[in-house]
């Protein structure tokens, strides 16, 4: 068996995060739009076993919400769902989102797709863990150009959560909302502290004992290639084919 | 309700409507949208219910948008809009940013008829102050201060999607992609296409009741089979990636989209 991508790496890291024994056990986890990541490390935790709600907003068939997308929003409203994953064209070290664009309102030098529901989900969720591949100072800015969703709030303001987790390329950061900073947890192989400072825009707290990111065994590398990469082909076939080399045949010829 | 061409269906469509369009994953009529370029509709004013797709970004690339009301812009899997990203970066549409459920919420507070609905969360978001139909309010039901957000409600001129099939009163069958519903309650008139006509009335079918929208909301339906095109449809089709990776290529610049017209659009829907 040829040995863990960079992606699967990733997935098994999400994955621990998901589970992480210091959070409340999750009993529900939602998954947006445009997040192959995300949703590989929902499936993983689900098919390795573990009892958990996998809502999956963009799956094509057996879609979960009966009430059209905002059903997502509506659960989210209630509290019914634990876990959420969110991204951003810029992600700055107190955890503010930008997803609309770089420089002048709305991203007239250079425009992000938009913000989606990150202005609701942000809050809504007790646990968001972000994810963002590409570990750049372009990415992860000082401050965000744009913000499209706060990572904290002043007191008073409604929100069950925040951030909890950050995972790049490079390694994983724990959010200390109180403190409103990252904290390096995990460097992925070939990373060093002095590798994702300079490659980081934020400063953010970090000691010189910082682990590696676990790879993730034999056993979860094939549930990843067999029964993971199943459950993702109707709805991340790209992701699939480019990860897994799967995917090229009928879905390719007929369509997603 | 006898069914009308795509044609026709496109002549409802006025200049400047105000346009309720859904994205990839939620049955876009993007027949309708191609007939439209076709007929070089002009200043629409899009809505994305609550994103916006393929079908948005082809009518911007072909100059028939004047603003965009969304929550984001994608098309297909992950693809940026490339037409969409273009025209923000030349300024030549208004773009209006919103968040999803702010979308929905506009739109329930339309079909119930309420002038504004709440909604938590979003403060603090650079998109509030850019917002003159939302304001924040003190909770009246709170004991202390309890900001929270009201959103205008809005009514578009048209909602426009694609379906499985219609029924001669009107009715037509989305089964569980309900936002369609909210969409077609909300908008004073809904365009629809779908696969095909049906015998007797949807509403007789207890089994498929609960996926269809009344006729009483319907204006016009068209038949046009594969009408979501390059969007799937429920479980009759799915969406064509390789397709909408074509798009992607060639609207990453102008003149790669007047070949996509040319190829795809400007010469009608023989397929």
């Amino acid at each position: 068996m040829n040995p863990p991508a960079l992606e699967e790496r990733l997935i098994a890291a999400l994955a621990a995060l998901i589970l992480d024994p210091a959070q409340p056990p999750v009993h529900h986890v939602a998954v947006g739009a445009a997040s192959p990541l995300p949703a590989a490390a929902c499936w993983l935790v689900k098919l390795a076993g573990h009892d958990m709600r996998l809502s999956l907003l963009h799956r094509p068939r057996a879609n979960p919400f009966t009430e059209g997308t905002r059903e997502l929003f509506d659960l989210a409203g209630q509290g019914r769902i634990d876990v959420f994953f969110l991204g951003g064209g810029q992600i700055d070290g107190q955890a503010n989102l930008n997803l609309i664009g770089i420089g002048e309102w709305p991203g007239t030098t250079r425009r992000f797709p938009g913000t989606f529901g990150a202005a609701f989900m942000y809050f809504a969720v007790p646990r968001t863990i972000l994810f963002r591949l590409e570990h750049s100072r372009r990415v992860l800015v000082p401050r965000v150009d744009i913000v499209s969703a706060p990572g904290l709030s002043p007191p008073g303001v409604w929100r069950r959560g925040t951030a909890t987790a950050l995972l790049t390329g490079r390694c994983v950061f724990r959010f200390d909302a109180p403190r409103g900073r990252f904290v390096l947890a995990s460097l992925h192989p070939g990373e060093t502290l002095q590798s994702v400072r300079m490659a980081t825009g934020f400063d953010f707290d970090g000691g010189a004992d910082v682990p590696t990111t676990s790879a993730p065994d034999a056993a979860t590398v094939a549930l990843l290639r067999g029964a993971v990469c199943d459950e993702m082909l109707g709805t991340y076939p790209e992701f699939c084919r480019r990860v897994w080399g799967r995917g090229v045949g009928r879905e390719r010829a007929g369509g997603e | 309700m006898a069914p009308i061409g795509l044609d026709g269906l496109a002549a409802l469509v006025p200049d400047g409507a105000h346009l309720a369009l859904p994205p990839d994953n939620s049955a876009p009529p993007s027949a309708l949208a191609r007939a439209l370029v076709r007929r070089a509709a002009r200043g629409l004013r899009l809505l994305g219910v609550p994103v916006s797709g393929y079908a948005a970004d082809l009518l911007i690339g072909a100059g028939c948008v004047a603003s965009v009301q969304t929550s984001a812009a994608m098309v297909g899997e992950a693809g940026l809009a490339p037409r969409f990203s273009a025209a923000v970066a030349a300024g030549s549409i208004s773009v209006i940013d919103a968040t999803c459920p702010a979308i929905h919420t506009a739109l329930q507070a339309a079909e119930k008829g309420v002038p504004f609905m709440p909604l938590r969360g979003v403060l603090g978001s650079d998109i509030v102050a850019h917002r003159p139909d939302w304001t924040v309010i003190d909770n009246p039901f709170a004991n202390g201060p309890d900001p929270i957000l009201l959103v205008a409600a809005v009514a578009p001129d048209i909602a426009a999607f694609h379906a499985a099939c219609a029924d001669a009163h009107g009715n037509v069958y989305v089964g569980r992609r309900r936002e369609l519903a909210t969409m077609a309650h909300a908008a004073r008139r809904a365009l629809v296409t779908v696969e095909r006509m049906v015998e007797g009335d949807l509403l007789e079918d207890e089994r498929l009741a609960p996926g269809v929208i009344s006729g009483v909301y319907i204006e016009a339906v068209a038949i046009v089979g594969r009408g979501a095109w390059p969007a799937g449809l429920l479980d009759e089709y799915s969406l064509d990636g390789a397709h909408l990776a074509e798009y992607g290529a060639l609207a990453a610049t102008g003149a790669g989209f007047r070949t996509y017209l040319e190829r795809y659009v400007l010469k009608g829907e023989a397929r």
